[in-house]
């Protein structure tokens, strides 16, 4: 697994604190980051693949910094939104995850890569199909396809199931917990946040719990009741 | 399938244009373009329709789907050839809409054709020599290759912002274009944001 570190690393924006300076090490594979809204969770979880830099301190991911080697660590760390729709930005399944794969395969290589990708997520029939003829769960399948593709050491998703119905919520949260990949989870399904190895609680732009999951997802339950 | 839909998608095929070379195709468009708006009066807009009518067929494109997009691009057309008409005359207005309802013939014909990736490919290899002048070719082709894509994830917003408006009652156009507008821009934000992410412009 990747280590990322927090080394102080916080963000304030118009002299409000976004995230406080923190301090952590992860390394395990499954990680869940739950908390209320406009909490902190999504910058933190941002910082790591360099979407939002850091004001005060710096994030590493395997001794990268996200800042100044930003490039080498997107190549490292995939990152899934909430909404798939901003994400997805060619007209069809395979050219959207094609676009993915530009530049780590030549093009003759490309097509059968797509589908290939395409395949092992259960959406070879939409292969080309619009992406705006899909469902909701087909369209976050799709951008997790496109993350994916490129074989990251680390995926982020950020809230990826907040707006699916229960079985795409149950299938792409499956499908998450599944990766070979270390997974770092912003989630407020505290079920699938019981299944990660450990789970960061934010409140108030800090981690204010940082331990085993069912203690951390009682703890958070607790403050909130 | 929607006209939402069927906007700029490739389908896969085997016809004449399919197998086309890439290169050929876009600068066939460039060239059809520009003779549109060169050769003059209604009686060339005619041909080159027919003409544009003729490659839909060889492209062997349903002709639901043409008809959906003629639809659609006819009212942007009856707009440009009613102030045509109001300034120019009716033949000017004649020309305009039948020039229009060519281009939108001759784009879903290229789309429908050819794949945005294969595109964007073409593109690199037509802009890297203006590398040594800093010019990033993935980064222009990208770009190309979104503003394709912009057109239907446009109107998606377009249609949601209008229902958004109706479901609260409001009628006048400021209620519907002002959050149309930050919708577009927000957007476009989004997906810079989601590019970023996926290492894509690094």
């Amino acid at each position: 697994m990747a280590e990322i570190r927090f080394e102080g690393a916080g963000v304030t924006a118009g002299g409000r604190t976004i995230l406080g300076p923190t301090e952590l090490v992860l390394r395990e594979q499954r990680i869940a980051v739950i908390g209320g809204n406009g909490s902190g969770k999504s910058t933190l979880a941002r910082l790591v693949n360099g979407l939002v830099e850091p004001t005060v301190g710096q994030v590493l991911v395997d001794g990268l910094d996200t800042v100044r080697q930003g490039a080498q660590v997107r190549r490292r760390v995939g990152f899934c939104f909430t909404d798939p729709s901003a994400q997805l930005v060619m007209p069809t399944c395979v050219e959207d995850v094609e676009l993915s794969l530009r530049k780590r395969l030549p093009r003759a290589e490309r097509r059968a890569a797509a589908l290939a990708t395409l395949e092992r997520f259960g959406l070879a029939d939409r292969a080309d199909v619009s992406v705006h003829a899909l469902s909701g769960g087909q369209r976050q399948m799709l951008a997790l396809a496109g993350v994916l593709a490129v074989e990251p050491d680390v995926v982020i998703a950020d809230e990826p199931t907040t707006l699916l119905d229960l079985a795409n919520t149950r299938r792409i949260g499956d499908l998450l917990l599944s990766l070979p990949q270390q997974l770092i989870l912003v989630t407020h399904d505290l079920d699938l946040a019981a299944r990660c190895d450990r789970v960061l609680v934010v409140e108030d732009g800090a981690v204010r719990y940082d331990g085993a999951a069912r203690d951390a997802v009682a703890d958070y339950v607790g403050s909130v009741v | 399938m929607s006209f939402l839909d069927s906007l700029g998608v490739y389908r896969p095929g085997n016809s004449l244009l399919h197998r086309a070379p890439v290169g050929p195709k876009l600068l066939g468009l460039v060239v059809a373009s520009i003779a549109l708006v060169v050769v003059r009066g209604p009686l060339s807009a005619v041909l080159f329709l027919l003409g544009g009518a003729a490659l839909a067929v060889v492209a062997r494109i349903p002709l639901l789907q043409v008809l959906r997009a003629l639809r659609a691009l006819l009212l942007l057309a009856l707009a440009v050839a009613a102030l045509q008409w109001w300034s120019s005359g009716l033949e000017r207005a004649v020309e305009s809409l039948l020039d229009l309802l060519t281009l939108g013939l001759l784009g879903l014909t290229l789309s429908h054709t050819t794949a945005v990736t294969d595109m964007l490919d073409t593109f690199v290899r037509w802009i890297t020599p203006l590398g040594r002048f800093g010019v990033d070719a993935e980064r222009v082709a990208l770009t190309v290759g979104l503003a394709i894509q912009s057109l239907p994830a446009t109107l998606t917003l377009a249609l949601e912002t209008r229902d958004a408006a109706r479901a609260r009652g409001l009628r006048s156009p400021r209620a519907y274009l002002t959050p149309f507008v930050i919708r577009v821009v927000a957007r476009a934000h989004e997906t810079g944001t989601a590019l970023h992410a996926r290492g894509i412009g690094d």
